[in-house]
């Protein structure tokens, strides 16, 4: 019978699997590529978030005290992953107005 | 380490790996430019979380430093290569 600390390891593990696969699908399935960029966020958020909890989990449970450095990946990925984005996004749009291709339609301005 | 815990991380990874390659797969195919470093971000992304796997898989401290690196390269050059399709210039 494993430790109760070891079963919440590998229910994270697989959780953040799963989700990395469907981020992967719809990185394959959706149709535009402004559709296609919000895929990608669901491994850089929360996939990052379950397998950093599973190894603060692991690396906690080994008697050395609490071991919470994983986070400084955390903190990284949530200031890079958004810059990344909005260049990319931008790039994109840019792009599209110079091959003069469908732009996607502006937000609507609530009143 | 028990087997459930080995089994769970090889599993993961499996999952990791069949998501790299469907992503390869938007790489290769495009259709534009920014669908190709799109991709090529997510594999980087996906690489971090692998290589936190295998920190849990070998019990080392060893990995972080890796994916920490790995966070860091992928944000240059997405950055670097998304900056060059909107001008044609890198800096």
């Amino acid at each position: 019978m494993p430790a109760l600390s070891e079963i919440l390891v590998a229910a994270l593990l697989l959780a953040s699997g799963v989700i990395v696969l469907v981020a992967a699908l719809g990185l394959w399935r959706l149709p535009d590529f402004f559709l296609r960029m919000h895929a990608p966020a669901l491994a850089s958020t929360l996939a990052a978030w379950l397998i950093t909890f599973a190894s603060i989990i692991h690396f906690s449970t080994r008697g050395a005290g609490l071991a919470l450095h994983v986070w400084l990946i955390i903190i990284v990925l949530s200031i890079t992953a958004p810059v990344t984005t909005i260049v990319l996004a931008r790039a994109a749009l840019f792009r599209r107005r110079q091959a003069g291709d469908p732009l996607p339609p502006p937000m609507q301005s609530r009143s | 380490m028990s087997d459930l815990l080995s089994l769970a991380i090889t599993t993961t990874l499996v999952l990791y790996a069949l998501a790299m390659v469907i992503a390869l797969a938007r790489l290769f195919r495009g259709p534009s430019a920014q669908d190709r470093v799109l991709a090529m971000d997510f594999i980087y992304v996906v690489g971090m979380l692998v290589m936190l796997a295998l920190a849990i898989r070998y019990d080392s401290e060893m990995y972080f430093e890796g994916a920490l690196l790995m966070v860091l390269f992928g944000f240059v050059s997405s950055v670097a290569l998304a900056k060059f399709l909107l001008r044609g210039e890198v800096i």
